[in-house]
């Protein structure tokens, strides 16, 4: 039976990119935010490589994912995005940032889903990643798939595999390096990934220009996402630089050691 | 001063985790408290640091002996519930990441986690942008989960008082839990509780004075140091990657190990770097490492930016070697 797999993701600043905190008329934001350059965001990326494993090995299924960004910028990391894989791109206009309210950005996404014309929620499989790289709070997947009325939920998701029996065999992070396995008996669910197993796909520029044919659209009648916030911020601030890096050099290996050792010691 | 909930949860053998005690070391520095428990042997759990808690509640039994969303949300809704609070504490385990922003999506309230400090006001602090900037913030929506990241808070001393009021709880689930997989004890390279943090980064795969790449020598020279010394091992994307894409690099490092941007922040003492530039995203999640050292042969790299407190300019494969003989 083929899957109906739903990617919630959104947009990062490259991680490259150095961050600094600014105040605005809306609150708390990045200095030059708009003019950053973004990525998709890497855990939700990981999401999207094992939808479209799935997918591939799922003869039917199909692939949408939807995002709240600012419309210029999806459409500037889409023309990347979309050259990796066949998916259908459900946009929403709305910033981007880390200071947003997570039980908003749930709402807004949940209700976008919801909207998906003919969606049937018994093959749904709500992917996205675990945790943003810009709130990094880990709470919109469960917050819209509670919204939707998914109870069978999996956060830190590195493996899933679909048994005999359609069965969803899934592979979750739990604390000390350790994996618990879970056996969900059919879909629908969420599927919050932590990195995975697989490598970013190669692009491939005809699947890109095929997938921008219906984004552009879509990107362009993009609603605007209506969201509200209850959190107050007092502050936002970069930690303070407190180290003074002692630099040692033309040392032997052997005192380097010594002192390594009488430090680890300590 | 507005109700509080402290919500711990068992461990599979039925003891409260380390983190459970850091979560009720906050709550007691913001007054009194409602405590309830869900897990295995959850009522004696309860009992076990009761004292001074408003009431106490607990939900034990099959459904919830083992980690899973729809079970434990439902029994965390119900504790949440009985409890009349509009603040709930609770410890940002794996167990509670994945059920309690739900159940603060069941009840329209809201979830903030890693949550690493709680004012006598109830600002809370916490990071963004994966640890590059941190804020002080406060919620008007209830009820709040405030979710509090373990190695945040010291642990209190656990001490017994009333005991629990058991109750009930029911829901379907079309999940069952398997079990566990984790590397065999002596495979072991991941210890939350370890003193040091040891990372291994791409250097030790590359050409080294010789011409040749020394990679067998290298994974035993890091796997040695991190089994003798007990150390947790971390490793820059970098070199997860290049293991990721099928060369014979270190085979036992896996994206567990990711230390960063897209990796895990951990939480040790001390930290030792080795053969890993220190470029941003791989130090952000080095926020949490008290004293951090690095080993080098480029004197310009991160880590000489203030990065690390030493920065060792020197051959890592030769210090390791010496270092084996010392420890």
């Amino acid at each position: 039976m083929p899957y109906q797999i739903i990617v919630c993701g959104g947009l990062a600043p490259d991680p490259l990119q150095t961050l600094e905190p600014v105040t605005t008329p809306a609150g708390p934001g990045l200095k030059n935010e708009l003019m950053l350059p973004a990525v998709f965001d890497p855990w939700a990326g990981h999401a999207l490589y094992e939808a479209a494993n799935l997918a591939k090995n799922v003869p039917g299924s199909v692939i949408k994912v939807v995002s709240i960004a600012p419309k210029a910028k999806l459409q500037q990391v889409m023309m990347t995005v979309a050259q990796k894989l066949p998916f259908e791109l459900v946009p929403l206009d709305g910033p981007g940032g880390g200071f947003t309210d997570s039980a908003s950005i749930a709402a807004a996404l949940a209700d976008a889903i919801a909207a998906i014309p003919g969606l049937d929620k018994s093959q749904m499989l709500l992917f996205g990643g675990w945790e943003s790289a810009t709130r990094g709070a880990g709470v919109v997947m469960q917050m819209v798939g509670e919204k939707l009325g998914i109870t069978e939920q999996f956060l830190a998701v590195d493996e899933l595999k679909v048994d005999e029996s359609g069965a969803l065999i899934i592979k979750e992070r739990v604390e000390g390096g350790r994996h618990q396995v879970s056996k969900c008996a059919a879909p629908p669910a969420v599927l919050a990934w932590a990195t995975g197993n697989l490598p970013e796909p190669s692009n491939h520029p005809q699947t890109g220009m095929a997938n921008m044919r219906a984004m552009m659209p879509a990107l362009q009648k993009a609603k605007a996402a209506a969201l509200t916030t209850t959190v107050s911020y007092a502050s936002v601030a970069l930690p303070s630089v407190t180290r003074q890096t002692k630099i040692v050099k033309d040392v032997p290996a052997a005192q380097i050691a010594q002192e390594l050792a009488d430090w680890i010691r300590q | 001063m507005e109700p509080i909930l402290v919500l711990l949860h068992t461990t599979d053998e039925g003891a409260l985790p380390k983190a459970a005690l850091e979560t009720l070391a906050v709550a007691r520095t913001l007054g009194s408290y409602h405590l309830a428990v869900l897990g295995a042997q959850a009522a004696a759990a309860a009992q076990s640091v009761s004292e001074g808690a408003l009431s106490v509640r607990a939900i034990e039994g099959d459904a919830v002996a083992v980690s899973r969303y729809a079970t434990d949300a439902a029994a965390a809704q119900a504790l949440v519930s009985a409890s009349a609070a509009t603040v709930v504490l609770a410890p940002c385990t794996l167990r509670f990441q994945r059920a309690l922003p739900g159940v603060a999506a069941r009840l329209n309230g809201a979830c903030d986690t890693h949550v690493v400090a709680v004012d006598p006001d109830l600002s809370i602090h916490r990071w963004y942008y994966r640890q590059r900037m941190e804020a002080t913030q406060s919620r008007s929506a209830r009820p709040w989960f405030v979710l509090i990241e373990p190695g945040a808070a010291d642990p209190c001393a656990a001490q017994p008082g009333a005991a629990a009021e058991v109750l009930p709880c029911a829901v379907e689930t079309r999940t069952e839990v398997v079990g566990y997989q984790s590397p065999n004890a002596d495979q072991q390279t991941i210890r939350p509780d370890a003193q040091l943090l040891f990372v291994a980064g791409a250097g030790w795969t590359k050409k080294q004075k010789d011409g040749q790449t020394h990679t067998d020598e290298a994974g035993n020279l890091i796997l040695n140091f991190v089994q003798h010394n007990k150390t947790s091992l971390g490793s820059s994307k970098s070199l997860v990657d290049l293991s990721g894409e099928g060369q014979a690099v270190l085979p036992f490092l896996t994206h567990l190990h990711q230390v960063g941007q897209t990796g895990s922040t951990p939480r040790h003492r001390k930290g030792l770097s080795t053969c890993c530039h220190g470029e941003e995203p791989h130090v952000v999640g080095w926020r949490f490492i008290n004293e951090r050292r690095a080993i080098n042969l480029d004197a310009a790299c991160g880590w000489a930016r203030g990065k690390a407190d030493v920065l060792y300019v020197a051959d890592a494969f030769e210090v390791m070697r010496e270092l084996a003989k010392l420890l």
